[in-house]
C-alpha cells in the first residue's frame, strides 16, 4: 500500500514511472515530487501509469493539478500505460476528454 | 426481519489507514462472490467516503472513522461514519427516513469524490447527525448469486 515514484529526466523530456496505489496517502508524495517538474517552462511530461494497481479521486486531483501548472507554463503532461480500470475512472469522470491519456492495451504513442 | 451478517472496524482518522480497510473490504466483497470489476468500484468509493471522513471531518485533528460492512443475500451495505463513536447500525438505519438527492449539498466540497461514489454505488444515503454517516449499497447481480449459490452447495 505504498507508491513508487521513478523520474527521469531526459533532455526534451521528463518521464514519470508510477508503481503501487495512489490514494489519500501516497497522492500528496506524488504532487510533491513531480510537481516542481511543471514548473519549469514548456516542459513535456510523460508519466506511465502501467504498474499502478489502484487510484481515486486524490489521484485525479493529483493530475489536475499536475495538467494546470503545465498548461500555465506552457508545458504538455501526457499519461501513458493506464489500465482498463484506470482509464474508465477518466472517463467517468470526463478527465479523458480533457487530457491526453493513453491506455496501455491499446499499444498507442 | 433477519439480520444481517455485520462486520466493524474502527480506523484512526489518518490517510495511511484508508488502504486497511480495502484490503478488509476485498475479502468481504470477494467472499460475497461480487466480480473483480465491482470489487474495484466498491474501493474506490469506501476510500472516497473514509478520505472524505479524514481530509474534511477532522482536518488534521486526532479522530476515528467507522466503517460497517452488512453482508446480505444479494447486496452488500457499507457505512462510513465519521464522528469516531460507535453507534448502533439499525437505529442509525431506521432514523433515515427518505433522504432525497439534495441532501448530499453539504457533501460538495469532496466534489469529485463523492460523484464517483454516487456513479459507483447502486444506492447513497446520507445521515447526519453529531458527524456524517454515508450508507453505500452495491448489489449482486443476478448471474453471480447463482454462481455464489452453486460454490455454496458443492
Amino acid at each position: 500500500m505504498n507508491i513508487t515514484i521513478d523520474v527521469q529526466e531526459q533532455a526534451q523530456q521528463t518521464t514519470i514511472n508510477l508503481a503501487g496505489e495512489i490514494d489519500a496517502y501516497t497522492a500528496p508524495k506524488l504532487r510533491e515530487t513531480a510537481f516542481p517538474y511543471t514548473e519549469k517552462q514548456g516542459a513535456d511530461i510523460v508519466i506511465d501509469l502501467s504498474g499502478v494497481t489502484y487510484m481515486d479521486s486524490t489521484g485525479l486531483g493529483v493530475f489536475v493539478g499536475l495538467f494546470k501548472s503545465l498548461n500555465a507554463n506552457n508545458g504538455t503532461l501526457k499519461l501513458t500505460g493506464l489500465s482498463d480500470r484506470l482509464k474508465r475512472l477518466f472517463d467517468i469522470t470526463g478527465l479523458a476528454d480533457i487530457m491526453n491519456i493513453n491506455s496501455g492495451s491499446e499499444g498507442g504513442v | 426481519m433477519k439480520y444481517a451478517d455485520y462486520i466493524e472496524m474502527k480506523i484512526p482518522a489518518r490517510p495511511e489507514f484508508v488502504g486497511i480497510t480495502r484490503l478488509t473490504l476485498s475479502g468481504i466483497a470477494s467472499r460475497m462472490g461480487f466480480t473483480y470489476d465491482t470489487i474495484e468500484d466498491l474501493k474506490i468509493a469506501t476510500s472516497e467516503a473514509i478520505t472524505n471522513a479524514v481530509q474534511h471531518a477532522y482536518k488534521g485533528e486526532d479522530g476515528e472513522v467507522l466503517i460497517g460492512f452488512s453482508l446480505h443475500e444479494d447486496h452488500l451495505e457499507v457505512v462510513v461514519s465519521d464522528n469516531g463513536n460507535s453507534f448502533n447500525f439499525h437505529e442509525t438505519k431506521e432514523a433515515l427516513g427518505p433522504y432525497k438527492e439534495n441532501s448530499i449539498e453539504f457533501l460538495r466540497e469532496g466534489g469529485l469524490g463523492l460523484y464517483l461514489i454516487e456513479t459507483l454505488m447502486d444506492e447513497v444515503k446520507v445521515h447526519q447527525n453529531e458527524g456524517i454517516t454515508l450508507f453505500m449499497t452495491k448489489y449482486l447481480e443476478g448471474e453471480q448469486v447463482e454462481r455464489d449459490a452453486e460454490t455454496v452447495s458443492t
